[in-house]
């Protein structure tokens, strides 16, 4: 086999980690947002609810997850699985996990706020939508933009677990043509592959955090 | 008619009574100053009159429109939202801190609350924003983000933000107090030219000579009461023995 068709083979791979990638973050940053709500809820039963479930997506790894996700419907209910699910299991599974991190930043971010912020525009008359929406949110965001980009490159990495449930993507085609072909030159390009991937994340994230420098 | 009244309010933090039955009232176009040591509790006075603490007892009016009563228990009861909505319309407050909004330019942070509190058109909004940073002082700041600006120009920010909700009172808690010395003068000043144009305003604050020459009236909270109150005159020549401490101790300080 060519470096072509090994180069080929992986792009195909490639495309579904970047898909797996970028739906996460689609779902699971605003999820994130609502599940720490609910860690922050007044009500015990919420609060308490959403705590545990924070503990357990980060108590527990996100390979086994992915395998309750991807076989519970068939375990559990006997339901018969098509193909594609395997697919939407993985998104589920990484967006229900990574919610629970971005739960604890959004609320580590939103309870470092100062009170002052929100007399104050109770005072001006915002309602507590606006306040949250005009005058919490864009600063919260500014303060936790760092750890957000710490999960977002491990997000990065983490695409490769879906290969236990079998989701063909850039890392399962390395695995398959390196065992095929006794090479191990698929490793080293889906090696360099996510390490430019991660710079080109850094690179984003670093563009934000400049255009959100304009003020302290 | 008055344009606030306080009576008998009371306010306790787990079992602390820090306001003992105070009953004030201003009038319209009238300076009241509130002076006192620390922890007599001029800070939770304004935040129950502001409705930032929610007062244990007492009533609360504003032009004759009743915010919180008691109930036949003696019981604070508050209006409903949409009451206490046009009501809060009536004040602004201007925090000894001066909590800016630090994402917002210096314009925004006075026109946003008009353009999307009060649904001012963009036009109208700009234009007070304009005329209030002039009498401010800041009108070349209009751009400038809260953290380009000194402690003195971000308070007269705040305080030009208060006014651009056009209130009917204002209330400021210790304005100075967290500025540097040679800062504050040019707030005090902001403050001084606004009690010319007879707006209302209830001030605390520890700058006395200012005090003296601004107020109409001035009260001495001591331990959660108002110990003593009357004319500038009648205050600084008070027989009051806790008064004449508290004034002794200031001129000692400074
Ligand atoms: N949120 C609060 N919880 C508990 N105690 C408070 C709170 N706010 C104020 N106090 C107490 O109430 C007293 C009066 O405080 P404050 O109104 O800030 O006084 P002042 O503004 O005159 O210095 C102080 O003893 C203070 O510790
Ligand atoms: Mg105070």
């Amino acid at each position: 086999m060519d470096l072509n068709t090994i180069l080929l083979e992986l792009a195909k791979g490639m495309q579904v980690s970047i898909e797996i990638f970028a739906f996460t973050l689609i779902f699971s940053l605003p999820l994130g947002l609502v599940i720490s709500f609910g860690r922050m809820a007044k009500n015990p039963i919420i609060s308490t609810v959403t705590k545990f479930y924070i503990s357990i997506m980060r108590g527990t790894p996100l390979m086994l997850q992915l395998m309750v996700v991807y076989f519970g419907p068939h375990y559990l209910f006997g339901m018969q699985l098509s193909l594609s699910y395997r697919f939407v299991a993985a998104i589920i599974g990484f967006s229900l996990n990574y919610a629970a991190y971005f739960a604890e930043i959004y609320r580590s971010g939103i309870e470092s706020m100062p009170i002052g912020q929100y007399e104050a525009a109770k005072l001006l008359g915002y309602s507590r939508q606006q306040t949250f929406i005009k005058i919490i949110l864009p600063q919260v965001i500014k303060r936790i933009l760092p750890s957000i980009t710490n999960e977002v490159i491990t997000l990065v990495k983490d695409t490769s677990l879906v290969i236990v449930i079998s989701v063909m993507e850039m890392f399962s085609y390395a695995r398959e043509i390196a065992s095929a072909q006794g090479i191990i030159t698929p490793f080293i390009i889906a090696g360099a592959f996510y390490y430019l991937f991660n710079l080109f994340v850094a690179f984003i994230m670093e563009k934000i955090e400049k255009k959100l420098s304009y003020y302290r | 008619m008055n344009l606030l009244e306080m009576n008998h309010v009371q306010k306790s933090f787990d079992g602390l009574n820090v306001l003992k039955d105070i009953s004030l009232s201003v009038k319209e176009g009238e300076v009241l100053s509130i002076i006192g040591p620390s922890g007599s509790g001029k800070t939770t006075l304004l935040r129950c009159a502001t409705m930032l603490e929610t007062m244990d007892a007492g009533e609360l009016n504003y032009l004759g429109n009743k915010a919180v009563w008691n109930n036949e228990h003696g019981k604070a009861v508050y209006a409903t939202n949409e009451q206490l909505k046009k009501i809060k319309e009536y004040y602004g407050l201007v925090f000894q801190s001066f909590h800016l909004f630090p994402h917002y330019s210096v314009i925004k942070n006075i026109t946003d609350a008009p353009i999307h509190v009060q649904k001012k058109s963009k036009e109208e909004a700009y234009r007070t924003a304009r005329e209030l940073l002039k009498k401010m002082g800041l009108e070349e700041k209009e751009n400038a983000y809260p953290y380009q600006l000194s402690g003195g120009q971000q308070q007269r920010v705040a305080i030009a933000r208060a006014l651009a909700l056009n209130p009917k009172i204002l209330f400021f808690d210790e304005p100075t107090s967290a500025l540097d010395p040679e800062l504050t003068g040019e707030v005090l000043k902001v403050i001084r030219s606004l009690a010319d144009m007879h707006m209302t305003m209830v001030i605390v604050t520890h700058e006395m000579a200012f005090a003296r020459s601004v107020s109409n009236r001035i009260i001495f909270m001591d331990q959660g009461v108002i110990a003593e109150q009357g004319t500038p005159e009648e205050l600084f020549n008070s027989k009051n023995i806790r008064m004449k401490e508290f004034l002794g101790k200031l001129n000692e300080d400074n």
